[in-house]
This record gives C-alpha cells, structure tokens and sequence, in this order.
C-alpha cells in the first residue's frame, strides 16, 4: 500500500468514525494508534458497531465477514485502521 | 399531534403523526427511516418541518404501525401493511408531495411527486441489524452466524435491534429496493455535515434542517 493510499484510508476511517460518533473535528483528529475503541467509548455500543462497519464496507468498497469482526479487531483505533488497510489492499489486489 | 385511522391486520386502528397543518395549498408526507435509523433522525425531521411551516408548507410525519405511540403489534408488520398505512396517511391528509428517508423509500407513496434522501436497500437495512446481533452475542459471550440467524428469521421471525421483526417483514426487507417514480434524489453532501442516522446518539443540526426545508421549499415552488 502506497503511502498515500494508507493517507486516505487513515482520513476517511476518521470521517466514518466522527460520523457514527458524533466526534468533533478535534476529537476525530486527536484520535491515536492506542486510542481504545469498544468497550473504552460508551456510545460505541453493538448497533453502533454495526453501523461503522456497514459504513467501511460501503466507503471502503470491501466486505467485512462476521468471523472478521472480533474483539481485537475493535479495540483500538491502530487496529481498526491496520484491518482497513489490509482489507482494502487486498481488495484492490495491491 | 393528530390521529388518522389506519388500516392493520388486526383491523382498522387510530395512528398519531407530527402535524403542522394550516389547510395551505402545499401538504408534505414525511415518511421516516425504518427501525433504529427512525430515532436517530427524527429530531431532524421535526425540526424540518417546523422550518417548512414557517415557508408555508404543512407537514405530516406519521407513526409507522407498531412504532412509537402506535398500538399495533410490530412483529405483526411487514413492509406491504407499512406501505397500505402510508398511503391511506398520504390520503387522509390530502398529501400533495412525500419525502422519504433511507428506507422510508420502501414503502412511501411512489405516486406522489417529491423526494428521496439517502435511499436505502432493505438488504443493507435487514444486514446491519443482524449484523448488531452477533456482535453483541459475541460480547455477551456466545456465538451466533448470520446465515443461521437468517435463515430461522424467515420462517420464525427474528429479535433485532429491540424489535420483533416478523418472518413477512423479514422477508420483504430481503428483496425490497427503494422505489422511485421520478422523485428527486437528495444525498447527504447536499446537506452538509455528518449523516445523523450514522450516529449511535440521537443528534440534530439546525444547519442540515435548514438545507433540507430550503431544498423542498425550492421544489414545491418550481
């Protein structure tokens, strides 16, 4: 994945984010590797869950199987992003 | 807050809706987005249609059966008896436009003139829930699979997002897809801002309510 490519995966998952969120521009900027996701941000709840990984799917153009959906996955914004890019490396076969 | 009598299978049955109604010559069904999505945005659309009154248009958001102050059962619904109640709201109140939102597509009046905004697939809607079911059976430490959960959905019906949604709904969200007759399609960049039905607590903006009023103001004039 080119830099630029990993750029853009990095400022959209941030946009998906303060949209289901409802973060502030600052917030959603502030947003660190280490930062915890579920079970450290409240509203991030089952169906909000639900809801931003439907909003990858559709922003990222990939398909997130439910056997890819775990905890780790979930639990920092590093790993989210990490399971982007490689989703959508592997999708554009790059 | 007015009544409407509106059919269901359990007969006929008075339904509330939202309504600025000043017996004027422009008069907008609003119908909402479907489960969930309908909380999330319906701040915004009260909000909407405050704004549209002031532009002299009347507005009618009716309850779906079996949502909100409805005394209809929800699992008895399905999205045929949601479109019969739409469209007996839409005559009732002599609606001479609709705007429907994300899945309100559904199930709307197609033969009025008016709007979609952010049309949505019932597969999409239908998945997401299921979706919010596994994982919160994963967190709760148990596994379920989608096909399966599916798969009993049909014949049984299903329990998703706090909703009973009966096996003819379930089946109906499968394969329906947002119809339109040539009304106008409004998307989220038209309005600026975040997608409220996106977000996990109920959220309003004066500035999208704004957009969205002025956008059917416009139309109704055109």
């Amino acid at each position: 994945m080119t830099d630029l490519a990993a750029q853009d995966t990095d400022t959209t998952l941030r946009a998906i984010l303060r949209d289901v969120l409802g973060l502030s521009a600052e917030r959603a900027a502030a947003l660190e590797s280490d930062t915890g996701l579920f079970g450290a941000m409240p509203e991030l709840d089952s169906m909000a869950v639900a809801g931003l990984l439907t909003e990858m799917e559709d922003r990222f153009d990939i398909v997130i199987d439910d056997d890819e959906v775990d905890g780790e996955m979930l639990e920092t914004y590093g790993n989210l992003l990490a399971f982007a890019a490689d989703k959508r490396a592997a999708a554009t076969g790059a | 807050m007015v009544a409407w009598p509106c059919p269901g299978p359990g007969g006929v049955t008075d339904e509330l809706a939202i309504a600025f109604d000043a017996s004027r010559a422009a008069r907008l069904l609003i119908v909402p987005p479907l489960f969930e999505e309908m909380n999330r945005t319906r701040r915004m659309l009260v909000e909407t249609m405050r704004r549209l009154d002031r532009l002299g248009i009347d507005s009618f958001l009716p309850d779906l059966p079996g949502c909100n102050e409805s005394t209809q059962r929800f699992e008895a619904q399905s999205l045929y008896s949601w479109r019969a109640a739409m469209a007996q709201a839409a005559k009732h109140f002599g609606a001479t436009h609709a705007l429907a939102m994300r899945g309100g597509a559904l199930v709307f009046p197609v033969a009025l003139p008016g709007w979609v905004l952010e049309p949505v697939k019932g597969a999409t809607i239908l998945r997401q829930m299921v979706r919010a079911r596994t994982i919160a059976a994963r967190e709760a430490g148990w596994s379920e699979d989608s096909a399966e959960l599916l798969e009993a959905g049909r014949t049984e019906g299903l329990e998703l997002a706090g909703y009973h949604v009966g096996a003819a709904m379930i089946a109906g969200l499968e394969s329906a897809r947002p119809e339109d007759e040539g009304q106008r399609e409004i998307r989220q960049s038209d309005l600026g801002g975040g997608a409220l039905w996106l977000r996990s607590e109920p959220g309003e903006s004066a500035e999208q309510a704004d957009a969205l009023a002025r956008l059917i103001a416009d139309g109704i004039d055109a």
